[in-house]
This record gives C-alpha cells, sequence and structure tokens, in this order.
C-alpha cells in the first residue's frame, strides 16, 4: 500500500433490519425532509451578485501616471512572463510633442493581449517593473467572435477620465 | 331518461377532467419546487410571483416546438402512443368517490361518476392497459434507446401489478365489495373509540407497504423510474417524441401520480372519512369531506417526490428481485393472514 487511504472493500451478508430496507429509507425520507427548512445556497443572479474574492483576478488594465502618461515602456518582461502567450507588443520611439502621452522615451505602439489564451495567473503585472499592467476586478465580457477577444491599447489603457481603481491590487502584490 | 341525471354526471365529468389535468399541471410546478427545496434550492420562481405561471410557460414551450416523427418509425403506432397513455391515465378517475353525496335542488347528488360494482376490477385494468401507451410508443420509435426503456416499463409493470393486485384482494375480503364507494364508505366506522378513523392503513398495514411500493413502480417514479432513466436511457421509451407527444407522456405520468394517490387515500386513508365528518350538517360533510381527501391526495403526491429526492434508482435486477421474490411471496402470506384472521375472530 502506498497510502494509507485504500478501503478494503467488504462483502457482509445484509442482516435482516437491512434487507428490509424500511428503516434506511425513513432515515433518508427524514434527513431529505428536514433539509426543506434550510436556507437556500441560491444566489439570484442578475439582482444579486456573489460577492468577490479580494484576490480576484480579472481583466487588464495599461495604467497611466498621475499626469495622464502611459507607464508601459515595452519591455517585453510581461510578455516574456506570461505562461500562456497571450501579450504580443510592438515598441515604438516616443516623437517631440508626445512627451504628455508616454512617460518614457519608449513606448508600445500596439499592446495586445489575447483574453482566450489568458489564464489571468497575474504574472505580467509581477514582472512589470514599471508598474504599467495590473489585473483588475472587472470581468472579460462574452463576445461572438474570436478575434474580439484580442484586446488592443483601446480596451485596455485607462482613459484619463475615468481612472481604474487598483490600489487595493497594488497593496497585495507588495506585501505578497 | 333522466335528463338531470346526465346533466349533473356531464358537470361532474367536466370539473373533474379539468381538476385532474389543472392538478397535474401544477404537479410539475411543485415537482421542480419540492425538489428545490429538498436540495436547499429556490426553484422557478420567474414566471410571475414564486413562479407561479412556470407549468404554463413550460406547456407554451411544449406546444412550439418542433413536431418531428422519425422516417423509420411505425407512424401510427408512434402517434398512438402517447394517446393511450393519456387516455388510461386519465379513465381511471371515473370509479373514484370524491365525497359523500351532495344536495341540490332537492336531489341527490352522488360525488362519483359511476359507482361500478367492480370498480377495484376497473382500475387494474386500465393500469394493465397503460403498459400499451408506453410499450407501444418504446417500439414505434424504432430506437434502441427507447425499445429498452419500453421492454424495462412493460416487464417492471407487468411483474408489480401481480403483488399490487395480491395486495389488494386482502381489502376485497376484508370489506366483501369490490365497488370503491363501498371499501370508502366502511372506512367511516370508529376505531379504538374514534369516529371516522377505521381507516384500512391500521387493518392492513403490510398489504399499504405493498401497494405503496407497488404504486411506485406502476408509475414509473424514483426509485422504479428505469424506464426513463436519463442517465442510462437518455429518455427511455420517450426518447424520439417532441412537442406535446412528449407533452402527452409526461403528462401521464403525472396523471397517473394523481390518481394513485387518489386510490391510496381512498383504499388505505379512509378515503373522504376523517374523524369528525359526522358532526357537519348535510352538504358541509359531503364538501368537507372532498376537501380532506384532495389534502391527503396532496401530501401523497408529495411524498411520491419526496421519495424521489431521496433514494437512488434500483437496479434491473434488484427490481425483479423485489417484485417477484419479496413483494409477492409477502402479499400471499398477508392474504393469508387476512383471511385466517376473518375465520377465527
Amino acid at each position: 500500500m502506498l497510502t494509507n487511504r485504500s478501503v478494503v472493500v467488504s462483502k457482509k451478508e445484509m442482516t435482516l433490519m437491512e434487507k428490509i430496507y424500511l428503516p434506511a429509507i425513513v432515515k433518508g425520507l427524514w434527513i431529505t425532509f428536514w433539509h426543506m427548512f434550510k436556507k437556500p445556497a441560491t444566489v439570484r443572479y442578475p439582482e444579486q451578485q456573489r460577492e468577490w474574492s479580494p484576490v480576484y483576478r480579472g481583466l487588464h488594465v495599461l495604467k497611466k501616471d498621475e499626469e495622464g502618461r502611459e507607464n508601459c515602456t515595452a519591455c517585453g518582461l510581461c510578455a516574456v512572463a506570461c505562461p500562456a502567450e497571450a501579450i504580443t507588443m510592438t515598441a515604438a520611439e516616443r516623437k517631440m510633442g508626445e512627451e504628455h502621452l508616454y512617460k518614457e522615451e519608449k513606448y508600445a505602439s500596439v499592446y495586445e493581449i489575447n483574453m482566450l489564451r489568458c489564464i489571468f495567473c497575474g504574472l505580467c503585472e509581477e514582472a512589470c517593473p514599471k508598474e504599467a499592467i495590473f489585473l483588475t476586478d472587472r470581468m472579460v465580457p462574452t463576445e461572438y467572435q474570436r478575434e474580439s477577444f484580442i484586446y488592443g491599447k483601446d480596451k485596455l489603457v485607462e482613459p484619463t477620465d475615468n481612472r481604474v481603481d487598483i490600489t487595493k491590487r497594488q497593496k497585495q502584490l507588495t506585501e505578497a | 331518461m333522466d335528463w338531470f341525471f346526465i346533466l349533473e354526471k356531464a358537470i361532474l365529468i367536466i370539473i373533474l377532467f379539468s381538476l385532474t389535468l389543472f392538478i397535474a399541471m401544477y404537479e410539475t410546478y411543485m415537482e421542480r419546487k419540492v425538489a428545490a427545496f429538498l436540495q436547499d434550492r429556490v426553484g422557478p420562481d420567474r414566471a410571475g410571483p414564486f413562479g407561479i405561471l412556470q407549468p404554463l410557460a413550460d406547456g407554451g414551450k411544449m406546444f412550439f416546438k418542433e413536431d418531428f416523427i422519425p422516417n423509420s418509425s411505425e407512424k401510427w403506432l408512434f402517434i398512438l402512443g402517447p394517446g393511450i397513455a393519456m387516455f388510461t391515465a386519465l379513465m381511471t378517475s371515473a370509479v373514484i368517490p370524491w365525497g359523500t353525496e351532495l344536495h341540490l335542488f332537492g336531489r341527490t347528488i352522488s360525488l362519483q361518476v359511476a359507482d361500478v360494482n367492480i370498480g377495484v376490477l376497473y382500475i387494474m385494468g386500465f393500469v394493465s392497459i397503460g403498459v400499451y401507451g408506453i410499450m407501444i410508443g418504446g417500439w414505434s420509435s424504432n430506437n434502441k434507446y427507447s425499445l429498452m426503456g419500453a421492454i424495462r416499463a412493460s416487464s417492471q409493470m407487468i411483474s408489480y401489478e401481480l403483488a399490487m393486485g395480491l395486495s389488494l384482494i386482502a381489502i376485497v375480503m376484508m370489506s366483501g365489495s369490490l365497488s370503491l364507494k363501498d371499501i370508502a364508505a366502511q372506512q367511516s366506522g370508529s376505531l379504538m373509540g374514534i369516529e371516522g378513523f377505521h381507516w384500512n392503513v391500521f387493518l392492513q398495514p403490510l398489504g399499504f407497504l405493498i401497494f405503496l411500493t407497488c404504486a411506485f413502480a406502476e408509475t414509473n417514479r424514483a426509485p422504479f423510474d428505469l424506464p426513463e432513466c436519463e442517465s442510462e436511457l437518455i429518455g427511455g421509451y420517450h426518447t424520439e417524441y417532441t412537442s406535446m407527444k412528449l407533452g402527452f407522456f409526461l403528462f401521464a405520468e403525472y396523471v397517473n401520480m394523481f390518481i394513485s394517490s387518489t386510490l391510496i387515500a381512498t383504499i388505505y386513508f379512509g378515503g373522504y372519512n376523517f374523524p369528525g365528518l359526522h358532526y357537519l350538517p348535510g352538504n358541509w360533510q359531503a364538501l368537507a369531506g372532498t376537501a380532506v381527501l384532495f389534502l391527503k391526495i396532496l401530501f401523497f403526491i408529495f411524498f411520491y417526490m419526496w421519495v424521489r429526492w431521496t433514494l437512488p434508482r434500483f437496479r434491473y435486477d434488484q427490481l425483479m428481485h423485489l417484485g417477484w421474490k419479496v413483494l409477492i411471496p409477502l402479499a400471499v402470506l398477508n392474504m393469508l393472514l387476512t383471511g385466517a384472521w376473518m375465520t377465527w375472530f
């Protein structure tokens, strides 16, 4: 025996009380009857939503700094760290007059995450040296086409006028 | 020809017919709700308050499904199957005494469609014909799953009919009548000083258990739902059926459940009798009796569902073993004991 979890099958004859079945049936009926008075475990979904875990990892966000400049420098560490190879990007050089858009001289002109490949492990945010990518408590909505699951910068970068709060996640990452 | 007699019977038949269908309709709702409550769930609650309109939604869905007849099926028998199942299910309610007598407009109206003097035999006969609906439906589908279901259904129903009949013989011996009206009326006597409590269940506890078990098997309900077990046979005999033909099969099962609950209540639980019935005046007696009968029926319908969500399904060999080697000898023993008791006491 490699483990001590194996159970020896016994094929002993049933006693008369067991053969009658009735005591066991009554016992079973008794158990199911009292289940009627238990609180149902149902969450009535559209009206009610189950509370999410504080460590929930959902749709990514590409953060901007306080002045509204993108943090990402297209270093590619997230793409390297990604075990599902869901992230691709193209780097570009910041031109004159674009200092208000990008924080550093290099930025990602294309940044794509394939949400069908992504396993939401959070290794990208751990790999990121610039605090540019975070997983949030938002969900990836359903789509009709596979192509629509490839999220570009239009969907990933947070809008300046509608910031995504990631302070909780940031705290968890620094504590971990 | 007494036209009023025909009129009152026609009204009674129409009331019974619609009531049976209405109850069968709400049994589907009740089944889902009871299942949910026994499993710590909520059950259907979207259609109307507490999901009360769910049966209508289900029925509407059934009607709008494609009515499909497989190419390789025996077309007429395929159509006939659900019809027979529904017909036999509805016919049995004719001989059941739903209450005592109403006195209206100077007439005495019996709350029973037909007091056939061989009521018990009539019911056993229709129960036997009930096998045909399932068998014809399953066979004519020309599908292996359906055929398996039909074979199981026929062997199961025929086996359990024997024990059912034998347990009823003990009742017939005691009451000395095959009429359900007499059997119900005889239970109004007193038992241990309580008037209207002379129920057969106290005199025939073994017979009652046998009858109850057989009733579960005859209606193809869990734990004897082998003819339609989803996990092995997809849908059993109604695998190939769609639309309202499937609806008829499912509905027939619920009607059967209602009728067999009525039979259990009438034969073993005093029918419309209950302690204190005698104190009520005239027509109230009949109405209260009917109401109490329906309460008893409701309890047994609930019991059917309760058992369904408690017990796992029997294996085929266990089913046959229970039917032939346990229930039939027990029923014969019960019959002998009843005979001996009647001879010496």
